[in-house]
């Protein structure tokens, strides 16, 4: 007992200390590929404890919406991350670990960024808000025909079951899980404001979304919103290396050792993907806001499929 | 042997994968680019063919591969190329409906062959009736690109899928003689020639082959 809850504890840390190492790898491997220095892995940390150390400044219309909204982001978004199994599954809490509930807790999240963006009644706020929707609106459902699609195929929408499932190898091939995959790709790239949605690394462009809407918070609040969306990208990480690639994952009633191999193998996934993300964010220019939801579509349109093909395979 | 279940899975991606060929067929609008798409679509087709007759030990289905490989995968998209160098419209970019609202006829039409094959070949092999399912599909979007296109050449491309899809569906039904399916296969390409010749004198008529103008020509209003 005592030593599960600590396990459990060790992944919530996990998630929390590794979340702003993503975010820097990824950008120190952008900047390397256009031929720059880039700043040094470890600076979105620097960037926390410094903006933590600095004055909070609240505009004089600000509600308390306004000030309790980042803690809120940052509280669902970790909830979800450290449910998500990274490097073992069968975890104490993975009873809640529901896909569902997982989509669930980020909508609120995204909810309550887009209202804070509206608290305060600037424009770039209020444009930040309404694209951010429009962009959900869309990948949301698309989100949702995954989770059908993943539990259709395993049974289950809970997380640790899935991923026992990927590993058996009853998996067989399927088309439904490449689309699926795709799917869920385009969508953490729209979410985590990525670079064909969202340009991640500005601050000065009328098609922002992400950073339009956060314009206003300052100091901690700053931080907290900024370690909440480095959580964001981590956890969506970690949901596609859960569902898709679920292979070095300790099982439920795993020896230490396993756990720490586990532990090694997500690290080396998470350091994987930070790469493919920059090079494929590199190699794409942004789109106009006009035609992403083209693109969200897109994943829409093959989760849709992805669901409906599972209609005509052997299981059902 | 291989075992049962691979052979399923592996002609479900075939299939499968030349389902979602077809809608990147529907999302495709430059000239070029459907070529080739349409191309992929024919070479995904044979190796469909190909891995049902590897499974099903029918050696006439490989003629039927190598046919739709070569008639299809290759002559025929380089004869469009040409056509489409000549008519000089390789540039033009096809309006079509409107992408979204397309796709999402084509998802419709996807769900209503599914939900009329599925019920009806209940009895039938597995391997048969995903495959029955997957060509009404292939077929259904092959009618809505020829319905949503303005340019000959594409709905050219949409009739080509169609019978891409009507082959899939004799091979996995799993017997359609030889002899039809190589008068099947001429049949196309001598539609095709006759379009190839059809669109030349369109664009003669019309200088340009979009087909709205034929409209207007038969007096229609729009």
């Amino acid at each position: 007992m005592m030593f599960d809850l600590f396990i459990q504890g060790i992944q919530m840390l996990v998630v929390l200390l590794l979340a702003p190492l993503l975010t820097g790898l990824v950008r120190r491997v952008k900047a390397r590929l256009l031929r720059r220095r880039g700043p040094s892995i470890i600076q979105p940390y620097r960037d926390l404890f410094r903006l933590m150390r600095k004055e909070a400044v609240l505009a004089d219309n600000a509600s308390w919406l306004f000030r309790i909204a980042p803690y809120w982001i940052f509280a669902t978004t970790w909830v979800a991350a450290s449910l998500v199994p990274t490097f073992a599954t069968g975890l104490i809490f993975s009873w809640a670990a529901d896909l569902i509930v997982i989509v669930a807790l980020l909508g609120s999240a995204r909810f309550f960024l887009a209202l804070a963006g509206l608290d305060i009644g600037t424009s770039f706020g209020g444009l930040g808000s309404s694209r951010e929707v429009m962009i959900a609106s869309l990948a949301e459902p698309a989100l949702i025909m995954v989770v059908f699609t993943v539990a259709m195929i395993a049974g289950s929408t809970q997380l640790s079951t899935v991923s026992t499932f990927m590993l058996s190898p009853e998996v067989g091939l399927r088309v439904s899980l490449g689309l699926a995959l795709v799917a869920l790709i385009i969508v953490a790239v729209a979410e985590n404001s990525r670079l064909p949605v969202d340009n991640p690394s500005t601050h000065l462009e009328v098609t922002m979304i992400h950073e339009a809407m956060i314009l206003e918070y300052s100091g901690r609040h700053l931080a907290v919103i900024e370690i909440a969306s480095s959580l964001n990208l981590l956890l969506y990480v970690s949901l596609i290396s859960s569902i898709f690639f679920p292979w070095g994952l300790a099982d439920a009633n795993a020896a230490p050792i396993d756990l720490l191999t586990g532990l090694v193998f997500y690290v080396f996934k998470l350091v994987l993907s930070g790469c493919l993300l920059a090079t494929f964010e590199t190699s794409i220019a942004k789109m106009r806001v006009f035609r992403v939801p083209q693109f969200i579509g897109t994943a829409l349109m093959m989760a849709l499929l992805a669901a409906l093909l599972m209609f005509v395979t052997r299981s059902l | 042997m291989i075992n049962e279940a691979l052979s399923y899975d592996v002609a479900h991606i075939l299939a499968g994968g030349m389902l979602l060929v077809s809608f990147m067929l529907l999302y495709q609008d430059r000239m070029y680019g459907l070529l080739n798409i349409f191309a992929l679509h024919a070479f995904v087709l044979s190796l469909s063919v190909a891995w049902e007759a590897y499974v099903n030990h029918s050696p006439h289905l490989y003629v039927t591969a190598v046919i739709a490989l070569v008639l299809k995968a290759i002559i025929i998209p380089t004869a469009l190329h040409r056509i489409v160098q000549r008519l000089g419209i390789h540039r033009t970019v096809e309006t079509t409906v409107g992408i979204g609202a397309t796709m999402l006829v084509g998802i419709g039409l996807v769900a209503l062959s599914m939900a009329l094959m599925l019920p009806v070949t209940d009895a039938a092999d597995p391997l048969a009736r995903q495959d029955l399912a997957f060509a009404l599909s292939i077929i259904l979007l092959g009618l809505l690109m020829m319905v949503t296109r303005r340019n000959a050449v594409g709905q050219v491309v949409g009739l080509m899928s169609i019978e891409n899809g009507l082959i899939l569906a004799a091979a996995g039904a799993n017997g359609m003689p030889l002899v039809v399916e190589i008068s099947v296969a001429f049949s196309v390409l001598v539609a095709f020639m006759v379009i190839g010749i059809f669109l030349f004198r369109i664009r003669e008529r019309f200088d340009t082959v979009d087909v709205h103008v034929l409209d207007s020509f038969r007096g229609e209003r729009r």
